[in-house]
């Protein structure tokens, strides 16, 4: 160790690694993964959002998985849980459309409407 | 590689016993046999402090946690948890299982009232992974240190801060190492004691097992500060775990350059070595343990000189124990204000404490200076098992003495427990409730520094013989009159005469208990009566003959055949054979045995 540089570059890359292990202030996203889920291609799903957010360098948020929601005939489901409880709920989903979601709800804070529930339900 | 959770798995001693490393194999296995070992990562971390709920096992990002796993839950955890989502609520973390969300572990009381700063990354982090100990801010003190602080600087940070010595006796940290940086010599010493002895304590070799590399960090400040390239950890050979892990992160302080030459470009060297003890109780005595690193018999020696002017190979040395440094680093990253705002007036920060004993949640705890007994057995340990009635806290282990009930709520701090006649020690705190017999307690204290003098100096390795035998003939039932204060004249002839801090202390649980319990001594020695049941000379187990129904279980469980009659007809127990096991007690149904 020869600066304090060195010393911070190791830090911020450890600490990206831990930062699922804070669960405050954070946007959480939640997979269905039941069976029907699963089965629908919500492994898949799954990849895409914690690829995405990586790639995007995206911190404060979480992904974790959740069992059958109870709409089977839509999944793939994913719901995203602002810090202030506040819910969308997507369906129908796969990888391309994660990768819109990721932009435009995560980075833009722009629900990606034509995804969710109510429109599918239309 | 990013993984969408991690599974924290305790690998502190308590865990590790209770089967943690059978469940990180089965864990791997079953995270195999499902696909997802490329999906979720496996953390080894030290002691969450929850001991008594072990193995514990966290699964992040819901923060779930799952206490008593079995080898067998892993196989549900994996296919419930990890692959479809779903959290096991019967496996969760006490109450937890009541609310449909997910309980943290920081809002669970044992947690939530406590101030963790000592124990920051037990639990927390991959204490054999150096790169989770520098994302927790590690290493950082020691660069502001290198590169913004001269070490007459980090030496008045410390003695602003009023940090005081975490073993026992609590001398002010920062005084320690302004002797041993006022003295010149080209080589001093840096060293850690690591030889926890205290029977019940184990918060060092949590903090050595959990975070390693803050006592490294903590040390190479020290180094800085007093003006020494050299450091030394003396632990007990008995802490294997801890040994171990002490290895790795020296062995990845080297490499990163955080220990060897010109730490972080300066021109500041520093390496710590390793001297393991020979499990004496002695060597955590500060003269004791340098002469063994010497590699001699660990035999105390008459202070002055003091370490600071003369200690390890006749230099300049200063001591510390791990939970003092382990105090350091954050010190100096939030600044010494930040450490006098916790605690009372004259105790500063938080104290680390191993409860056990009659107590709920046996563990570790760490709570700031100043908070009461009662916070600690009731709120945070919560409570005594089967509603039975606190009696006493014994604090500071064979040094140290008894807190009774009238004093359960006097804050914590070194200068009250001073006052009521026990000591901080260095944070063993073991409950003890209406079964438990002082007199008893008092002689298990003595047997244990009996067997401990080292045998150096006479009051010590007579006296405290000779007291022991006082107590074993009154705990027989042969107690005469005068044994009291033959104890008493003892007692004060030893704590002034001994020649170290093992004797000196040594007759403080007889004295203590003397003070708050004299009742009981007086029971034991003039009626041959132990009030709490427990020295066995003076039980008698006898059968009730009106209420014994005569269905012979007593007779059968006996170990000692023991008792005996017919069938339908009361039974008696023979005295002559009986042992006072009390399983004929615990075994009958109708209540009819009984004890005095």
């Amino acid at each position: 160790m020869k600066s304090i540089e060195e010393l911070k570059a190791i830090r911020d890359k450890a600490l990206k690694e831990m930062s699922i292990r804070d669960n405050e202030d954070k946007i959480r996203i939640v997979v269905g993964m039941a069976t029907c889920g699963i089965a629908a291609g919500a492994k898949k799903v799954m990849n895409a959002f914690i690829e995405e957010i990586e790639k995007r360098k995206i911190n404060n948020v979480s992904v974790s998985m959740t069992g059958c929601i109870g709409v089977c005939r839509l999944e793939p489901v994913a719901e995203i849980i602002e810090a202030n409880g506040e819910k969308t709920t997507y369906v129908e989903l796969d990888a391309e459309k994660v990768r819109r979601i990721v932009a435009e709800h995560l980075v833009n804070q722009k629900p990606v409407t034509e995804f969710t529930v109510g429109a599918a339900e239309r | 590689m990013v993984y969408r959770s991690h599974v924290l798995i305790c690998n502190g001693t308590g865990c590790t016993a209770s089967k943690a490393p059978d469940l990180m194999d089965r864990l791997e296995k079953e995270l195999k046999a499902n696909g997802i070992e490329n999906e979720v990562k496996i953390v080894k971390t030290g002691c969450f402090g929850l001991c008594e709920k072990g193995p514990i096992l966290v699964i992040y990002p819901e923060g779930a946690t799952y206490c008593h796993v079995t080898v067998d839950d892993v196989e549900k955890i994996v296919s419930e948890h990890l692959v479809k989502g779903r959290i096991v609520k019967d496996l969760l973390l006490g109450d937890a299982e009541a609310e449909d969300i997910t309980k943290s572990l920081d809002n669970v009381d044992f947690f939530s009232r406590q101030h963790r700063i000592a124990l920051r990354n037990c639990g927390v982090i991959n204490p054999e992974v150096i790169d989770e100990y520098i994302a927790k801010d590690g290493y950082q003190a020691l660069a502001k240190v290198l590169t913004e602080m001269t070490p007459q600087e980090v030496i008045d940070l410390l003695k602003a801060s009023n940090l005081r010595g975490r073993g026992g006796a609590g001398f002010p940290t920062g005084l320690k190492w302004q002797f041993a940086a006022k003295e010149v010599n080209e080589q001093k010493y840096v060293c850690c004691n690591a030889d926890e002895g205290d029977p019940g304590a184990f918060m060092d070799r949590s903090i050595l097992e959990g975070d390693p590399h803050s006592l490294i960090e903590a040390m190479t400040i020290a180094g800085y500060a007093i003006g020494a390239n050299q450091g030394y950890v003396y632990v007990r050979a008995e802490y294997p775990i801890a040994v171990n892990r002490l290895n790795i992160a020296l062995e990845q302080a080297r490499e990163y350059g955080l220990l060897g030459k010109n730490i972080f470009g300066t021109d500041f060297s520093f390496d710590i070595g390793l001297r393991l003890g020979a499990g004496a109780f002695v060597c955590g005595e500060e003269t004791a343990l340098m002469t063994s690193i010497e590699g001699k018999r660990g035999e105390p020696r008459t202070r002055p000189p003091f370490p600071a002017v003369k200690g390890l190979f006749g230099k300049p040395t200063i001591l510390n124990n791990v939970e003092t440094y382990a105090n350091i680093p954050p010190i100096i990253l939030n600044g010494s204000e930040w450490f006098n705002s916790i605690g009372t007036e004259k105790s500063k920060g938080t104290k680390v404490f191993a409860i056990g004993g009659k107590i709920n949640n046996t563990g570790l705890v760490e709570i700031p200076m100043g908070t009461t007994l009662r916070e600690v057995v009731y709120d945070i340990g919560g409570g005594i098992p089967n509603n039975k009635k606190f009696k006493a806290a014994q604090t500071g282990g064979p040094s140290g003495g008894c807190i009774p009930f009238e004093h359960i709520d006097t804050p914590i701090d070194y200068d009250n427990l001073i006052n009521i006649g026990s000591m901080m020690g260095s944070g063993g705190l073991i409950v003890m409730d209406e079964d438990n017999c002082m007199v008893d307690i008092a002689k298990f204290f003595l047997e244990f520094t009996v067997d401990e003098s080292c045998g150096k100096c006479p009051p010590c390795r007579i006296g405290t013989k000779r007291m022991y035998e006082i107590l074993d003939r009154i705990t027989k039932g042969k107690g005469e009159e005068g044994d009291i204060e033959k104890l008493e004249t003892l007692a004060e002839s030893i704590r002034q005469a001994s020649l170290c801090g093992l004797g000196q202390t040594a007759p403080n649980p007889v004295l203590s208990t003397l003070r708050y319990f004299r009742d009981e001594y007086e029971a034991h020695v003039k009626e041959h009566r132990c009030p709490a049941g427990v020295c066995k000379a003076m039980v008698k187990y006898t059968i009730i003959a009106d209420k014994c129904k005569g269905c012979s279980l007593c007779a059968r469980k006996c170990p000692v055949n023991a008792i005996s009659g017919e069938i339908k007809n009361p039974y008696v127990i023979d005295q002559e054979k009986c042992i006072k096991c009390g399983v004929c007690m615990d075994s009958c149904k109708f209540a009819a045995i009984e004890k005095k």
